[in-house]
């Protein structure tokens, strides 16, 4: 039984991480509104780059001589892994989600016995992978220092990927990120971005051939990295809505949880409070009496 | 009207029009060109100037890079650096007119860039007078 000053130390110090869960929440709250904004507005234009690249891709009618980006390598040895994670916790299963997904794909990967190549970006991301899958990290990017991520950042991610392309180092690039779907459900996702023409099972009935102005060849060579760019660029609001969102359920119930435990702990320390009480008037009543 | 097209102008950031127009004004890569309803399916890029959308009201944009594709009437613009001409301030002109100066007057500038910033430059200058 503990005393009624451990008690109330206890209650004290639940008390006072139930004031910070809170504060975390509401500052989660404000953050998520600006970000789940920004994610949904940001969403058309990513929608419609890939739309057009594979409208693009239909109307390419020389595989052979498409650039690699949009094609591939027609190999498929080696993956590039982009795992987009935050940079804080104590968002919940945020962070975790994303490693889960990508831990599968890497097993996959590696049990095809291919190549495993992984960029980290984010350091909650690298801080889960590094155990198992160190060896594999090529290049860890953590945006720690800015408070706000820009398109220019995003860019910076897809020149490298871009690069390392270049110089064959993979032949398939697919990026994780957790998608916002609402403020309880975030979806971890992969998403291929090299090469960037996705295998359609559909038929392709309307033959749109294209107008191209300057010509074609110039066109996708502009566009690929740009269209990679801002995919990574949609992973990242998609992510930093995720974020917050995970992280506001997570503090919601963490005050919950709190309020509970302070609720049961003062019951407890109200009882032995009467305990004591009681006690004392039995030993004075019973002292009175021998008299 | 049965001349009428969709038109959709994004940027990162947001979907900035969304609406139906009967003639479109494009600043494209190697001259302006204007699209009307049925255009064949098109993908283009977009040089620095101005995109003026005609439909119930007349709307203009200052664009400096972008890609444009036409396909089924609908018109989708994806630009990165697209502004309100009205957002635009004669002090903001005056001080991307200056940067671009800048930017051309550094050595080692390959043509196409050179073009294209003397081209943003001269639109740019054209919008201040």
């Amino acid at each position: 039984m503990p005393s009624l000053d451990d008690l109330r130390k206890r209650i004290a110090s639940v008390k006072s991480t139930q004031k910070i869960t809170k504060a975390m929440k509401m500052v989660a709250a404000a953050k998520l509104r600006k970000a789940q904004e920004m994610a949904e507005k940001g969403r058309p234009y990513s929608d419609k780059m890939n739309l057009i690249i594979q409208n693009l891709s239909k109307a390419i009618n020389d595989p052979m001589n498409a650039p690699k980006l949009l094609v591939g390598t027609g190999q498929d040895k080696s993956h590039l892994c982009v795992v987009m994670t935050a940079d804080r916790g104590l968002c919940g299963g945020f962070n975790t989600n994303i490693v889960k997904q990508a831990k599968k794909y890497f097993n996959k990967v590696l049990k095809d016995s291919k190549k495993l190549k992984i960029i980290t970006v984010g350091t909650k991301g690298l801080d889960q992978l590094k155990r198992d899958y160190g060896k594999y990290i090529i290049k860890k990017i953590n945006f720690k220092d800015k408070k706000k991520l820009t398109f220019k950042d995003a860019e910076l991610i897809g020149n490298e990927i871009v690069k390392l392309f270049k110089d064959n180092e993979f032949d398939k690039c697919v990026i994780f990120f957790n998608k916002f779907k609402n403020v309880m459900t975030q979806i971890p996702q992969s998403q291929q971005v090299i090469p960037a023409k996705q295998e359609n099972k559909e038929k392709e009935d309307e033959n749109s051939s294209y107008e191209f102005e300057p010509e074609e060849d110039e066109i996708l060579e502009d566009l690929l990295p740009k269209n990679i760019s801002t995919q990574i660029y949609k992973g990242f609001l998609e992510n930093s809505a995720s974020e917050q969102g995970s992280r506001m359920t997570a503090m919601d119930n963490a005050t919950r949880n709190a309020g509970d435990l302070v609720d049961k702990l003062t019951i407890n320390y109200n009882r032995s409070r009467q305990a004591a009480i009681t006690k004392e008037l039995i030993e004075i009543i019973s002292g009175a009496e021998s008299l | 009207m049965s001349e009428d097209f969709n038109v959709e102008i994004v940027s990162p950031e947001k979907s900035l029009l969304k609406e139906k127009s009967n003639s479109i004004i494009l600043p494209a890569y190697e001259g302006e060109m204007t699209i009307l309803s049925n255009h064949i399916p098109l993908i283009t890029f977009l040089k620095p100037g101005i995109i003026k959308v005609s439909g119930n009201s007349e709307k203009k944009y200052f664009v400096e890079d972008g890609t444009v594709e036409f396909s089924n009437n609908n018109l989708t613009i994806l630009s990165s650096t697209i502004v309100d001409l009205k957002d635009l301030s004669k002090n903001k002109i005056s001080e991307m007119i200056e940067n671009t100066k800048n930017q051309l007057k550094e050595e080692n500038l390959d043509d196409k860039k050179r073009y294209i910033f003397s081209h943003k430059l001269d639109c740019l200058s054209g919008i201040n007078q």
